[in-house]
């Protein structure tokens, strides 16, 4: 297995954290859920920073995030599979 | 990494095992910082820890306040104390609590004396404490006798991908060996509190945990927020590394305690741990500064420190080791980094791998090794205060 994009804490986890510098839109990463070890592809829809998220699947207003198995909070906009998961469409349950 | 292994450090008067030497001269009050800086520049050899606090507390504060103080001087790390306050009766509290180590401690104060009478008399006694100490020889101990506190900072998503992990892992191989250890910050674990609780060796420790952690919502949070914690938690380096809400960062400050140990007890601020060897959880700040003075206060010796973004704090008698699983920052602020284990993140290196280099680097730093922090000089001594003083 080559050097991963994308990290997954939890196959039931929908982010992944992106661990490159310098991800470009289009490319196609390679994905590993660290729990298990099993890889899978997807490809990044936008340019995203290292160590931020990336949705799973497409995800919608309402959803609730998903990582390390756990809630980490609440989407207030869409997020696409492939695109970016952030303070701009994700905000805490709690403050 | 599963037998024990042998470190050189200082066996103390009350048996505990030190990694640094150090003769402090102790302020018990901001309006000695002053004096005791100038005794610490009149004899190489010696540190003041000036600080901002110590008059007209009272109450749980001025516990707080009584107990950092003589929890400070009283850190295996310090050889020698000389405690210096503006009046003799608080500095004679300070003096004596420390005494209680078997360690030397004088105290001197200031009214009736004057600055220049009080410094030169603490400059004599600071001399002697210097030459004793520094012909004091290291031994050889077990590492596991080691008291190993842990807290994070500026963390992003790679501290819960790999050097918090890195740091449970550790204390999953030490603490079952007879190690302490500690981890806190009591906000910082908002989202995690769950999994927290249920990590307790005991459901009376697990409801103790509990008390605490609702208590600074109730009394805190609840108290002075204004719409929200999110311009603080997440901090902005927080955010530029990623993390996006407190629920992500705690479970990832979490990975800190690994995978199977259990705490066995919740200390309140600078509190000594009671129960033996095990890991502890105190209520603390998730301020970097407080959490590690509050921490050597309670008498850790080492401390490890997993950042994601760079945080570049250090203590002034607990070495403070850093370590990054972000490859940017690796790189970036290498200064910073005592150990970079950002190959986790490429999958070139196992989480019980990154352990084991953790624990080498541990023992290197307890044989003598300078951390980054120390050789950068970062000496952040910086006390918790619970209200406003009267």
């Amino acid at each position: 297995m080559g050097v991963p994009h994308l990290l997954v804490h939890d196959e039931r986890d929908n982010v992944g954290v992106v661990v490159v510098e310098g991800l470009a839109a289009g490319t196609e990463m390679l994905c590993v859920i660290t729990a298990n070890n099993q890889d899978f592809s997807l490809v990044a829809a936008q340019s995203v920073p290292i160590g931020h998220k990336i949705a799973l699947q497409d995800l919608r207003a309402g959803d609730t995030v998903i990582k390390y198995g756990e809630d980490v909070g609440l989407l207030y906009a869409d997020a696409p599979r492939g695109s970016h998961v952030h303070t701009h469409n994700l905000k805490t349950k709690r403050w | 990494m599963s037998a024990s292994r042998e470190i050189w450090g200082y066996r103390r008067e009350n048996g505990r095992v030190a990694v640094r030497n150090h003769v402090v001269i102790l302020p018990l009050d901001d309006i000695s910082n002053a004096a005791c800086e100038a005794v610490a520049n009149n004899i190489k050899g010696t540190l003041a820890l000036p600080h901002a606090y110590g008059r007209l507390q009272f109450g749980a504060d001025l516990d707080l306040h009584f107990r950092t103080m003589i929890g400070t001087g009283s850190n295996p790390n310090v050889a020698a104390c000389i405690v210096i306050g503006i009046e003799p009766e608080w500095t004679r509290k300070i003096v004596d609590g420390i005494a209680a180590t078997g360690k030397p401690v004088s105290g001197f104060s200031i009214e009736q004396n004057g600055d220049i009478a009080t410094i030169a008399a603490a400059s004599r006694q600071a001399k002697k404490y210097v030459h004793w100490a520094t012909a004091l020889l290291r031994e050889r101990c077990q590492l596991e006798e080691l008291w190993i506190a842990a807290k994070c900072g500026e963390s992003d998503t790679t501290t819960g991908l790999a050097s918090c992990p890195t740091v449970g892992n550790m204390y999953d191989k030490l603490i079952p060996l007879g190690a302490y250890g500690c981890f806190g910050e009591t906000t910082e674990l908002t989202g995690a509190e769950h999994l927290c609780k249920a990590r307790a060796a005991t459901p009376e420790v697990a409801e103790k945990f509990i008390r605490a952690w609702q208590a600074y919502q109730d009394e805190v949070i609840e108290a002075y927020k204004t719409s929200d914690l999110s311009d603080s938690q997440p901090t902005k380096g927080n955010i530029e590394g990623g993390l996006t809400t407190i629920e992500e960062k705690a479970l990832g400050n979490l990975e800190k305690i690994g995978k199977h140990v259990r705490y066995i007890d919740v200390l309140e601020p600078a509190e000594a741990p009671s129960k033996g060897p095990g890991l502890y959880f105190m209520d603390t700040s998730s301020a970097a500064a407080e959490c590690c003075t509050l921490q050597a206060a309670a008498g850790y010796v080492v401390h490890v420190f997993p950042t994601g973004q760079g945080n570049i704090i250090g203590n002034p008698i607990m070495p403070v080791i850093k370590l990054t699983g972000n490859p940017r920052t690796a790189r970036t602020m290498s200064e910073h980094i005592d150990l970079d284990i950002s190959g986790v993140v490429r999958r070139e290196l196992t989480i019980p791998q990154a352990g084991d280099l953790l624990i080498d680097m541990i023992a290197t730093t307890a044989n003598g090794r300078c951390t980054a922090a120390e050789a950068l000089g970062h000496r952040e001594f910086v006390m918790t205060k619970l209200y406003r003083s009267a």
